[in-house]
C-alpha cells in the first residue's frame, strides 16, 4: 500500500530524512517512532503530497506521490500534527466543505456517519472555535476519515488528549486499521506497542530499527532481568546471589532491592528464591523487569551514532 | 470546476463572518451616500438641474473606483496568507485540489462579494435617474459599471496573488495597496512628462482605462483585454506562489 524507496529530503544543507526505505501492507498499522525532529512529519508530508522529496520515490496504492499526486491525495486521509481547522466554521460546515472538495456523493449523510464514528454528532452545529482540544482532534480525525481512505496517515493523533480521549481515539484507529493501512507517528512508546503491528524507529532521518513490537523487545533485551525485594540489609545477600552460576550483573539498590539477570530460557528464579530463604531473609517480592520499549528507544536514539539493533550490548561482563 | 466553486462558496460566506469585510462595506457605502447627498445639495442650490445632466460616473462612479483601490487590498489580504497562519494550508494542499483551483476559487469568492457590494451602489444611479429629467444616460452608466467590475476582478486577482506570497496578512495588504496605487496612477505619470512614447504608459495605467474609456463610454476591446490580462497575471502569480510553497 505504502512503498517508500530511498527517500531523501534536504532543507538547505540539513538532511531531514536520509535514504528512507520501508513498506506498509494493507490492513497494517505501522508505527512511526522517533524523537522530535527525527523526520516523521517530513516523511508524512511527502507521502500526502504536501511537499516533494529531494530524491527517491514513494508511492501509495501504486500511485507515485509526485507524478500522480492528485490520485494519491484522493486515496489518503491525513491528520497533520497541528490539526488544521477553520475555527469560525461549525463542525458540520467544515466537514461538509471537506466532503465537497472530495466530491463525495451524499456528502451530508457521510458527514453525519463520520461524526457518529468519532462521537461528535451532538456538537455538529457548534463552532469549532468553542471545542476543547480533544474534540478538535476528533474533528481532524473525522476530516481524515470522511472519504473512507485506503491509507490513513496520522501525525501524532493522540497528542494533547486526556486519557479517556486517548483510549477513544486508539479504538477508532484500531477499528479503521482492520481493513485499511494506517501509518501513525508518535513518541509515546506504549501507544505504538499497543496499537501497531509493526514499528519503525527513526532518528535523525534514518531508520534505526524496524520490527514488530514483541520482536523489537526480545531482540533488544537479550536477557531476563529480575528484581527481588527482601526485608533488611542486602549487601551480603547480593554477594551470595552474584556467586550463583548463570547470574549476571547483580546490583544492590538499597532498601532491600536487588536486581540481577540471566540468559533467556534459563529460568533461575526458583534457585534464587531458595537461596534467599535459606539465607534467612524475608522474601517480599520477586518480579521480572523487561527492558521497556522506552529504554530501547532511548538506546537507539541516543545522541550521535545510531546503534544497529543487532549490536546493542547485552551486558556480557 | 467543482472545486473552484466549493472554495469560492466558502470564501464568499466567510466575508459575512468578517468584521473587516463589514467595515469596508460600511466605509464605502457611507462615503458614497454622503458624497451623493452633498452633490445633490450643491446642484440644487447653485445652477440647479438646468445645467448639463450629471452622469452617474460624475456623481458616484469615480469616487467608488478610488474607494475600491484603497479597500480591495483588505479584502484579499487574508485569502492565502491566513491559511498559512492557521495551518489550514496543509489541509488544502493535501486535499485533491489543484493549486490553480485553490487560487481561482479564492479569487472568485472575493469577486462575488465585491460584485454584491458594487450592485448595492447601483442604488445611487437609480435615485439620480428618478431626480433628473430626462433621466441619466444608461449606456454611460453601464459602461462605467463594466469598468468597475473588470477593475475589481483585476485588482482582486493581484491581491490574491500577493497574499499567496506572504505569511503575514498585513504585509500582504500593504504590498497589494502599493501595487494597486502604482497600477492605478503612478505608472501613467510618464505619459504626461515624456514628449513621445508616453502612450505605452497610458495604456498600462488602470486609471486611464477607467477614467478615459469606461467612464466616457468609449470602450474598446483593448481596454477589456488589458484588465482581463491583469486578472490572469494575478491568478498566475498566486498559483506559482502556492506551488513554490510546496518546494520550500
Amino acid at each position: 500500500m505504502i512503498r517508500v524507496n530511498e527517500l531523501t529530503k534536504t532543507y538547505g544543507l540539513r538532511k531531514a530524512i536520509d535514504n528512507l526505505t520501508f513498506e506498509a501492507r494493507q490492513g497494517e498499522i505501522l508505527g512511526f517512532l522517533g524523537p522530535n525532529g527525527a523526520g516523521k512529519t517530513t516523511t508524512m508530508r511527502i507521502l500526502t503530497g504536501y511537499m516533494p522529496p529531494s530524491s527517491g520515490e514513494a508511492s501509495i496504492a501504486g500511485y507515485d506521490v509526485v507524478k500522480e499526486s492528485l490520485e494519491v491525495r484522493k486515496r489518503v486521509g491525513y491528520l497533520p500534527e497541528t490539526v488544521p481547522l477553520y475555527t469560525d466554521m461549525t463542525v458540520f460546515d467544515y466537514l461538509k466543505f471537506m466532503a465537497d472538495l472530495r466530491h463525495l456523493p451524499n456528502a451530508e449523510e457521510r458527514v453525519e456517519e463520520t461524526l457518529e464514528m468519532v462521537r461528535l454528532l451532538d456538537r455538529a452545529e457548534g463552532y469549532i472555535g468553542n471545542l476543547s482540544k480533544g474534540m478538535r482532534q476528533r474533528v481532524g480525525l473525522a476530516q481524515a476519515l470522511l472519504h473512507r481512505p485506503e491509507v490513513l496517515i496520522l501525525d501524532e493523533p493522540t497528542i494533547g488528549l486526556d486519557p479517556a480521549q486517548i483510549i477513544e481515539v486508539r479504538n477508532i484507529i484500531r477499528e479503521v486499521g482492520k481493513e485499511r493501512t494506517v501509518m501513525l507517528s508518535t513518541h509515546i512508546l506504549s501507544e505504538a506497542q499497543q496499537l501497531c503491528d509493526r514499528i519503525l524507529i527513526i532518528n535523525k532521518g534514518k531508520i534505526v530499527a524496524e520490527d514488530t513490537p514483541e520482536n523489537l523487545q526480545a531482540r533488544l533485551t537479550g536477557a531476563e532481568r529480575v528484581q527481588v525485594r527482601v526485608r533488611g540489609e542486602t549487601q551480603d545477600l547480593a554477594e551470595k546471589i552474584a556467586q550463583m552460576k548463570g547470574i549476571q550483573n547483580v546490583q544492590s539498590q538499597g532498601e532491600g532491592l536487588i536486581e540481577f539477570q540471566f540468559a533467556p530460557g534459563q529460568d533461575l528464579r526458583p534457585e534464587v528464591a531458595r537461596l534467599v530463604v535459606e539465607a534467612k531473609y524475608d522474601l517480599l517480592e520477586m518480579r521480572s523487569i523487561n527492558l521497556s520499549l522506552e529504554e530501547i528507544f532511548l538506546q537507539l536514539t541516543r545522541d550521535d551514532i545510531p546503534v544497529p539493533a543487532e549490536t546493542v550490548p547485552v551486558n556480557e561482563e | 470546476m467543482q472545486n473552484i466553486w466549493t472554495i469560492a462558496k466558502r470564501e464568499f460566506s466567510n466575508y459575512f463572518n468578517s468584521s473587516i469585510a463589514y467595515a469596508i462595506a460600511f466605509f464605502i457605502l457611507i462615503f458614497l451616500g454622503g458624497y451623493f447627498v452633498a452633490y445633490m445639495v450643491y446642484l440644487s442650490s447653485s445652477s440647479g438641474f438646468m445645467m448639463d445632466t450629471p452622469d452617474a460616473w460624475q456623481v458616484t462612479g469615480g469616487l467608488l473606483a478610488t474607494l475600491l483601490v484603497f479597500s480591495l487590498p483588505f479584502l484579499t489580504m487574508r485569502l492565502v496568507a491566513d491559511e498559512v497562519r492557521m495551518g489550514t494550508m496543509e489541509l488544502l494542499l493535501t486535499a485533491p485540489v489543484r493549486d490553480y483551483e485553490l487560487v481561482v476559487g479564492k479569487w472568485l469568492g472575493a469577486f462575488l462579494f465585491v460584485l454584491l457590494l458594487i450592485a448595492i451602489t447601483l442604488v445611487f444611479p437609480f435615485m439620480l435617474n428618478q431626480m433628473v429629467t430626462p433621466g441619466i444616460d444608461q449606456v454611460l452608466m453601464l459602461s462605467g459599471y463594466l469598468g468597475l467590475v473588470l477593475m475589481a476582478a483585476a485588482f482582486l486577482a493581484l491581491g490574491v496573488g500577493i497574499s499567496a506570497l506572504f505569511n503575514n496578512q498585513f504585509a500582504a495588504a500593504f504590498v497589494t495597496l502599493l501595487a494597486l496605487l502604482f497600477l492605478w496612477w503612478f505608472i501613467g505619470l510618464p505619459a504626461f512628462i515624456l514628449p513621445t512614447g508616453g502612450e505605452i504608459f497610458r495604456y498600462l495605467s488602470v486609471g486611464s482605462h477607467i477614467q478615459d474609456n469606461f467612464a466616457t463610454g468609449s470602450v474598446n476591446i483593448s481596454n477589456i483585454v488589458y484588465l482581463l490580462s491583469l486578472t490572469g497575471l494575478g491568478l498566475a502569480i498566486g498559483t506559482t506562489a502556492v506551488e513554490m510553497r510546496r518546494w520550500r
